[in-house]
């Protein structure tokens, strides 16, 4: 076939030759508006993603959890004031806090709610020696080594990292412990560092004065900022 | 059969296109939890190797741990050679400011939910429960030597459990000599008080 121009110009070429082609004109707009549907699905994916990782689905933030006996620490630590080392007596000298052992509960129980049957489980495991099972809160990956004393005798609150314990019932995960968290206060501790004798405080909370206080306290637990960020700190 | 018998050429450019190959090899490798569950325990821990079910081990009968050997009563019992309450507190803890103000901070995190903040025995169990805590500043009490108050501490006494298994024994003489303050605080005149000091008493501040 010979082209030959004619009159008819180029409605005549539409004719003769676009016809024939696969693609309508409309097929421009479908890819250009194709792909980017695409993108935005793949992108709200991701995001959606994201999002759940984020969310208290996985990270259990701010999730009570159940456990064999519906103990307060509103009650115990919020109400009662009992501090948080009649239990978790460990805390200042080894890395666990420890749970109590069931004598601990008793120590009161013993005289007080002798009768409750929301404590049947505390009082047959005084009797027979097995431990309550509680379901652990905050849990670590086994790659990170981490120590509750160093951490309460260089100034950190309880409350800095476990939130207010004594206003939940049955606690829940204040943190999701990730790394960025941890490097957050080990590259800047004075901006959460508080004094000793706060340590326990539940109500303790930073004044306007937190930046110069802060740096104050750092220098005199002699907290080393500088190897505060070494890998080995926490992975060993 | 022998139709095509030249063999395949592996040639560089059929290679670079495999190059994916070790790097999703790589990527794969790495799915697996044995880092973030190694195979350890931790203090607390469940255990399937034990037939309690628990990974803390209780001490076997008649054991002593390291560091926990009685080898002085005074100290770690708080008697004397003869089995009486020790009168004075042990050679090794130094009666200071520091030792009251430790002290203070296990009296109050140990003691004061049944003995009160001042030792009055008002403390908010004994208030909520119904049970009678001894006031510390009864006579029997205010006379009764430091050994005895540790000897309490470490095995309880009546209905009061002991503390041994929370409180090691310099953290015991510390709450002691705390106790001897709190004593001498609810009983004391403003003679006590050194001169300089009185008229901030006084003037109720």
């Amino acid at each position: 076939m010979t082209f030959r121009p004619t009159s008819a110009g180029l409605s005549s070429l539409e004719g003769k030759y676009m016809s024939a082609q696969i693609f309508k004109p409309q097929a421009n707009g479908i890819f250009k508006i194709v792909p980017l549907i695409i993108a935005l699905v793949a992108a709200g994916v991701v995001l959606a993603l994201v999002g759940i990782d984020e969310s208290p689905y996985i990270t259990e933030v701010g999730v009570a959890k159940n456990q064999p006996v519906p103990f307060s620490h509103k009650h115990h630590v919020g109400e009662l004031k009992i501090d948080c080392r009649y239990c978790h007596a460990t805390v200042e000298k080894v890395a666990y806090a420890g749970y109590p052992a069931t004598e601990t509960c008793m120590s009161c129980h013993s005289q007080v709610w002798t009768n409750s049957p929301l404590l049947e489980p505390v009082r047959d495991s005084y009797v027979t020696g097995e431990p309550i099972a509680w379901n652990k809160i905050y849990e670590l990956p086994d790659f990170v080594y981490f120590n509750h004393s160093i951490h309460v005798n260089k100034g950190v609150g309880c409350s800095t990292c476990h939130g207010r314990v004594d206003e939940m019932h049955l606690l829940a995960k204040n943190q999701p412990l990730y790394m960025g968290w941890c490097l957050d206060c080990h590259r800047n501790p004075e901006q959460y560092v508080r004094p000793q004798d706060q340590v326990f405080n539940m109500e303790w909370q930073p004044t306007a004065n937190q930046a110069a206080e802060g740096a104050r306290l750092v220098a005199e637990y002699h907290i080393r900022k500088e190897q505060l960020t070494n890998c080995y700190i926490c992975h060993r | 059969m022998a139709q095509n018998t030249q063999p395949r050429r592996w040639n560089v450019a059929r290679l670079t296109r495999l190059i994916w190959l070790p790097g999703l090899c790589l990527v794969l490798a790495a799915c697996h939890l044995d880092m973030y569950q190694q195979p350890k325990g931790y203090p607390n821990d469940p255990s399937t190797f034990f037939p309690d079910g628990r990974l803390n081990r209780p001490p076997v009968p008649n054991t002593v741990a390291i560091g926990q050997f009685q080898s002085d009563p005074h100290f770690l019992q708080g008697t004397l050679a003869d089995g009486s309450p020790a009168t004075e507190l042990p050679p090794n803890v130094k009666l200071d400011d520091r030792l009251l103000a430790y002290g203070r901070t296990r009296y109050e995190a140990f003691c004061m939910p049944c003995h009160g903040l001042v030792g009055d025995g008002q403390g908010i169990i004994a208030q909520r429960g119904p049970l009678t805590v001894p006031s510390l500043h009864q006579e029997r009490l205010r006379t009764a030597p430091v050994g005895y108050f540790y000897g309490v501490i470490t095995n309880g006494v009546g209905r009061m459990y002991g503390l041994a298994s929370r409180v090691p024994p310099e953290d015991r003489w510390a709450i002691v000599a705390y106790v001897r303050a709190l004593q001498l605080s609810q009983n004391a005149s403003i003679d006590d008080v050194p001169p300089d000091q009185r008229g901030l008493i006084e003037s109720g501040r």
